[in-house]
């Protein structure tokens, strides 16, 4: 069934009786040429590009819940392509690409709005970090334009510029960074691979790996045995302890990260805004309210959900950059388990398990990634080489003293 | 999060700073054995449920302690001075 305006027209003249489920609910096959394990939205992108693009075999996604209810479903939409090293900048360029084409390509409304994404800086030292920054950016063929003081009052006049000790100097504008609907991405992802064929089963834990001769076989899973040729991994926060099913460690912690939405505001944030000078991010959702968020919570967790110290340091960076942000009520916080790696950058790689493929350590900025790490994961599991996007996400770079830290914090993953 | 501090009692867990997996107060000699350095540094323990952990007294006696949470939910089951985890593993100090 296609999306099209002709439809919906269509469908409002017939009593919308036309629509029908956007994908299937089968039960598992006894086995699949390719298993994916995570409905989240690295799952399905993969499960997505492998069916479409790479070729044509009997795929499952494998849920433990509800496809969406992870952190896909649970993160602040943003999305950009403004990294610093090249590890990363390619890879986050090519994700930004392929969200540019997204909502065309798997005929889906994903909300996909580059509404601009404004870092600002406080000090000169800073205002030399975000031009090296941007230059890299434009290098690898994003864009990026420094601002000045004046050029961001006259986007956000209300802003805190005198603040005494951190007063606004300007900010690092991509304009084509954003947000998008995270959980129609999800979906649309879902209806687009569940088109190709692929089996989309939820409410399947995998419980355990068949290994034998260091080769996958298969996996247990509280729906019963299912096997495979092939199993990809995409289980963000859960990565270490599925992955631990296979006798792997990884180079991950488990972190929580909290988000808060205020009540429904008249339009006043038009972008996506970041404070320099602490750990505070906001935009403006389509129903009004303001979304923002800040640093994780820093102790391993997999409780999905944080503790107040947090919530108070995220007001304090709103209050000092935003003032005004303090009539607002809050109508809701929540938290997601975090895949923190230990240099802050991501993973898509095979394992020393012949057939087994993993893809995690996404930390807090793996919402961006969706369509990219799907798309190499896809590539990776496809063809068993990597994407030249994606070259970089290996498993042993710590051993080879290749790590790609952004933020030059060392092996530390709760100040990544 | 309220630690209970072998000294000190139970304190705000906002006072202290986090490290993580408490086996790095084993750390090896990475001269010797480059790769169990690698294994120390980077492939720590992360489970769902009782995690031994360090925290550091930052803004209080800067004593370092060893905490028993669980990470499934929060709960708080003890926590000792890292020095006598340290020293009884026959470490000096
Ligand atoms: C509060 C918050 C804000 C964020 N903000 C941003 C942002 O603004 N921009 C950005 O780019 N990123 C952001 N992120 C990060 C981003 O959401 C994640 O990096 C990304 O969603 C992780 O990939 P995923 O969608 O595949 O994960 P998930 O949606 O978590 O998918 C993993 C799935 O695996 C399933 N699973 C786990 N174990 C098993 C098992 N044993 N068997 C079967 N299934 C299993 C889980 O149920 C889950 O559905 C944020 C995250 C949070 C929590």
């Amino acid at each position: 069934m296609r999306f099209s305006a002709l439809r919906v027209f269509r469908e409002a003249l017939t009593g919308h009786k036309g629509w029908t489920p956007t994908w299937r609910d089968p039960d598992p096959q006894p086995s699949y040429d390719i298993i994916i394990v995570g409905g989240g939205g690295h799952g399905l992108a993969a499960a997505y590009y492998l069916a479409k693009e790479f070729r044509r075999a009997r795929i499952a996604v494998l849920e433990r819940g509800w496809i969406g209810g992870g952190n896909v479903g649970r993160n602040t939409t943003i999305i950009r392509s403004n990294y610093l090293l090249d590890g990363n900048q390619p890879f986050y360029e090519f994700s930004m690409k392929l969200w540019e084409g997204l909502e065309q390509d798997f005929n889906y409304n994903a909300m996909v709005s580059q509404r601009g994404i404004l870092n600002l800086f406080h000090t000169d030292a800073q205002r030399d970090a975000y031009t090296r920054r941007g230059n890299a950016m434009i290098l690898h063929g994003a864009d990026a334009e420094l601002l000045d003081r004046e050029q961001v009052r006259a986007m956000y006049p209300f802003l805190n510029f005198d603040h005494a000790r951190f007063p606004i100097k300007g900010g690092l504008l991509q304009r084509r960074g954003g947000t998008a609907r995270h959980d129609a991405v999800a979906w649309g992802y879902a209806r687009g691979a569940d088109e190709h064929g692929v089996d989309i089963i939820q409410n399947c834990a995998v419980t355990g790996f068949r290994i034998r001769n260091g080769r996958v076989l298969g996996v247990e899973t509280t729906r019963g045995y299912i096997g495979a040729l092939k199993v990809g991994i995409a289980v963000a926060g859960n990565s270490s302890t599925v992955m631990a099913m296979a006798g792997l460690r990884l180079p991950i912690e488990s972190h929580v990260l909290q988000a808060f939405v205020t009540e429904g505001l008249k339009p006043v944030i038009d972008g996506v805004m970041t404070f320099g000078a602490g750990h505070f991010y906001v935009s403006q959702s389509d129903k009004g309210g303001l979304v923002f968020g800040g640093d994780i919570d820093g102790y391993n967790s997999y409780a999905q959900r944080g503790n107040l110290p947090v919530i108070e340091d995220v007001a304090e960076g709103g209050m000092a950059l935003m003032p005004m942000i303090g009539r607002a009520r809050l109508l809701r916080t929540w938290g997601g388990i975090m895949d923190m790696s230990m240099d802050g950058s991501p993973f898509i790689d095979r394992t020393p398990v012949e057939g087994l493929y993993f893809n995690g350590g996404w930390c807090y900025g793996g919402f961006k990634a969706t369509p990219a790490s799907g798309y190499c994961f896809a590539h990776l599991i496809a063809r068993d080489e990597p994407h030249p996007t994606a070259v970089a996400y290996r498993l042993d770079r710590f051993r080879r003293g290749a790590m790609i830290d952004e933020k030059g914090q060392g092996a530390q993953p709760n100040l990544h | 999060m309220l630690i209970p501090h072998p000294i000190l009692g139970l304190r705000d867990a906002q006072e202290f700073t986090y490290l993580g997996d408490a086996a790095l107060i084993d750390r090896p000699d990475g001269l010797a054995n480059p790769e169990a350095f690698h294994d120390y540094l980077y492939l720590r323990d992360n489970p769902a449920g009782i995690h031994r952990e360090l925290w550091f007294h930052e803004q209080g006696d800067r004593s370092w302690i060893v905490v028993t949470r669980n990470t499934v939910t929060h709960e708080i089951l003890g926590a000792v001075l890292a020095q006598d985890v340290a020293r009884a593993r026959g470490r000096s100090r």
